[in-house]
């Protein structure tokens, strides 16, 4: 066997401390040539046990091959089979706790850059597309409304489309993308890579139209009845913040980390005041929890001007669910990370202004119902430490606007209960997927979720078809 | 009434069907927005955007006709938003029109209402007096303003009312002094306490002083709030007010509330966040 390189190919990026502060695009994607490289370190194990880490089985073993042997076009073909945001999750999926955790290089040495190989493919694809819309059947089928244009509703959309469904997307924001679009910012996912997924799907005939809440301005019966849509697919994700509830929350100066990344990612507040929306980050940040969205909002605020930003958890570094890169990501720009640490209370002045956060210290007991190790409360003195702005990261759930009420069973927490195989919710030809169903989490996730669905949708509308086929005949 | 296929709402913006200067700083618009108007409730709102870049906000719904298809909202120019919005002309459109959002007024059980509206509050309040109206409800309207050039949609009112009393700071017009002293005049004139109910619609301290006469004189009163927002669907938690001890999204949860529960010093202060950023732009 030719020895393998034991690393990863270097992924170009911009240097910590300028991309601290500039909200361009951390990753700079890998030449065709470093690609190459990267897709030559693949073993080609017999039994491709990546491709049982991923949610949408992506055919890693296949593309990784065409990318070694040159065949870019054939890789992305591959790829954009299993799922259609490859250029997305190529750059946020937890690649280390799905495909490259299983990959057999990683028992040794470094696991083969899975998901900056996917990363390639996409932008290749994109650099070198000829302009000619992507093929697709007569719109002639039945038509399928999705409520949401977030991941799994712009992939169910996709799949319906180019199998000759008339879609409808309906977003409540006045931009579709949802999550990808108000969550995740700019230096990690840019919004030009957005905006072709989503230029994409309207070359495919999805029709996306804004500034619609089902619940609200349309209830979700008058798509099915009046509306005529023959199958709904509702991806409204998980998007009602979490707070702590501890003293001092509504002093100003505490965001969520919806608000402070909204602000940002969907009315862009880093080029107040030529966009109009503001956002107030004083010099000293808390992010409250450890995930993807608190490293989010925790790299946001550096590029927000903020001086110091400390990451505040409750845990440890091993119970944390960022991704591996962007914690190291946020580490090399210079956020600060305080493990073990509670906040209990938030402080302001007479004016009502945040002026500090108060924490206990914890410390880590028996698995809770997570799986997690249990923070306990630890004797030590609190700690109380100067912040201006606290964002609160600590996750979110279901929004009930469209199920208030309704006629969809939901779970106590607020999440749609659908059949497991196919994602259709309790009511006949509605199906849900993504967080809505889930809860919060990934992008990959919910656009696997997404895909299933539309094939449900396809095989329940299919069979209705041949029913009638057969009547009239 | 449109048919729901055609798709009226797109990205490219919600027709003005027309426009007319009520004050010399508030605009009464009528857009054409079929769905928003076919939904629409007493005390609902939406959140507009007016330009490419531009702030969402939230407008208070000041008249609804599913028939035509249209939405009536009552814009006052104090910020950057609400300037654009006012410099836009019939013919043209707003940007973004999202709705309607928050819960319906409902009212309690008084058998005689009172609406106050103080300043351009009086657009909000229109249709929460009008409903009630529809519904048999005795009412009245209470309505507030700097001078006799700022008092808007009194006719209206008188149309859904018993009685309209006016109040002007200046005395220009009506009874000189606010709109608390007006209903602490009136009152005696009304009978039964248990058989009256407030609502109130207008800026934060009018609001917060009709709160403290309601509660001192045991008249069940609700206030329609208007914190900072940014989506009004419950997204993103700025809206959040104390009522009662607990915290409530305006947006999803209100926007009215019980105004003995509303914690209006934790409003004003929240609603002060941006002061800055405004007065920098104001003075740019």
């Amino acid at each position: 066997m030719p020895v393998k390189p034991t690393a990863k190919t270097g992924m170009p990026h911009q240097e910590a401390q300028a991309r601290a502060r500039n909200f361009a695009e951390v990753n700079a994607g890998y030449p065709d040539i470093r690609a190459q490289f990267e897709a030559g370190r693949c073993l080609q194990c017999q039994d491709p046990v990546c491709e049982t880490g991923c949610p949408v089985r992506v055919p890693i073993k296949a593309f990784i091959k065409c990318v070694a042997d040159g065949k870019f076009q054939d890789a992305f073909e591959l790829v954009k089979h299993a799922h259609p945001l490859p250029a997305i999750c190529g750059r946020v999926c937890p690649q280390e706790s799905q495909c490259e955790k299983l990959c057999h290089m990683a028992t040794r040495f470094e696991p083969v850059a899975i998901g900056h190989l996917e990363r390639f493919v996409a932008d290749w694809e994109h650099s070198h597309r000829n302009g000619t819309p992507p093929s697709r059947p007569a719109p002639t089928g039945p038509r399928v409304a999705i409520v949401g244009a977030g991941p799994s509703g712009l992939t169910a959309a996709g799949e319906l489309a180019r199998l000759g469904y008339r879609v409808t997307i309906f977003e409540a924001l006045h931009e579709p993308g949802g999550v990808l679009r108000y969550g995740i910012p700019e230096f990690r996912l840019p919004k030009a890579i957005l905006d072709d997924e989503i230029g994409q799907l309207k070359a495919l005939g999805v029709e996306v139209v804004c500034n619609v809440i089902i619940g609200k301005t349309l209830p979700l019966e008058q798509l099915m009845g009046p509306m005529a849509f023959q199958a709904i697919f509702i991806g409204t994700g998980a998007g009602l913040p979490r707070f702590l509830g501890i003293p001092g929350e509504n002093l100003n100066g505490v965001y969520s980390a919806n608000e402070f990344l909204t602000r940002i990612n969907l009315m862009r507040a880093y080029e107040f005041p030529r966009a109009h929306t503001p956002l107030k980050v004083g010099k000293r940040v808390a992010v409250i929890g450890a995930g993807n969205t608190a490293m989010d909002a925790a790299r946001s605020a550096l590029r927000m001007g903020a001086e110091e930003v400390r990451v505040v958890y409750r845990r440890s570094e091993v119970e944390m669910s960022a991704r591996v890169e962007e914690y190291a990501h946020a580490k090399e720009e210079g956020v600060i990370f305080q493990w073990l640490t509670n906040p209990i209370r938030v402080l302001g002045n007479e004016d009502g202004w945040v002026t500090a956060l108060e924490c206990q210290r914890m410390m880590l007991g028996p698995p809770d119902e997570s799986g997690r190790a249990r923070p306990i409360p630890t004797d030590e003195p609190l700690v109380v430490t100067p912040t201006d702005t606290v964002v609160v990261a600590i996750g979110t759930r279901p929004n009930r606007l469209l199920t208030k009420g309704g006629c969809l069973k939901t779970a106590s927490w607020g999440g749609l209960i659908v059949d497991d195989a196919s994602g259709e919710t309790s009511q006949s030809g509605v199906f849900a997927g993504g967080d809505a169903v889930t809860g919060a989490a990934t992008v990959i996730l919910a656009a696997g979720a997404g895909r299933r669905a539309a094939a449900a949708i396809h095989a329940k509308l299919s069979a209705a078809q041949d029913g009638r086929t057969s009547v009239n005949a | 009434m449109p048919p729901f296929h055609d798709t009226p709402h797109t990205c490219t913006g919600f027709r003005i069907l027309s426009k007319e200067r009520l004050t010399p700083v508030t605009n009464r618009f009528v857009l054409e927005a079929p769905w928003v108007a076919r939904a629409a409730q007493p005390g609902q709102f939406v959140v507009v955007r007016v330009v490419e870049g531009g702030e969402r906000i939230p407008v208070t719904i000041a008249d609804f006709d599913a028939q035509a298809g249209t939405v009536t909202i009552v814009v006052q120019e104090v910020g950057r938003t609400s300037r654009l919005l006012c410099a836009l002309q019939k013919g043209g459109a707003v940007l973004d029109v999202v709705g309607p959002l928050g819960e319906p007024f409902r009212a309690l059980k008084g058998k005689v209402v009172i609406g106050i509206g103080g300043g351009f509050g009086a657009a909000a309040l229109y249709p929460i007096v009008r409903g009630l109206h529809q519904a048999g409800v005795m009412t009245e309207a209470i309505l507030g303003a700097r001078t006799k050039e700022f008092l808007i949609l009194e006719r209206e009112l008188r149309g859904v009312c018993r009685e309209v009393l006016s109040c002007t700071d200046d005395g220009s017009y009506g009874f000189k002094g606010l709109v608390t002293e007006c209903l602490t005049t009136r009152l005696p004139q009304l009978g039964a306490r248990e058989e009256l109910e407030v609502v109130a619609v207008g800026p934060m301290p009018m609001m917060r002083a009709v709160a403290a006469v309601t509660a001192k004189q045991g008249i069940p009163a609700q206030v329609s709030l208007d914190p900072i927002m940014v989506d009004g669907t419950g997204m993103c938690g700025g809206c959040r007010v104390t009522v009662g001890g607990e915290v409530k999204f305006a947006c999803v949860d209100g926007p009215m509330f019980d105004a003995h529960q509303v914690d209006f010093a934790e409003l004003v202060r929240r609603n002060k966040m941006y002061k800055a950023e405004e007065a920098a732009l104001n003075a740019g």
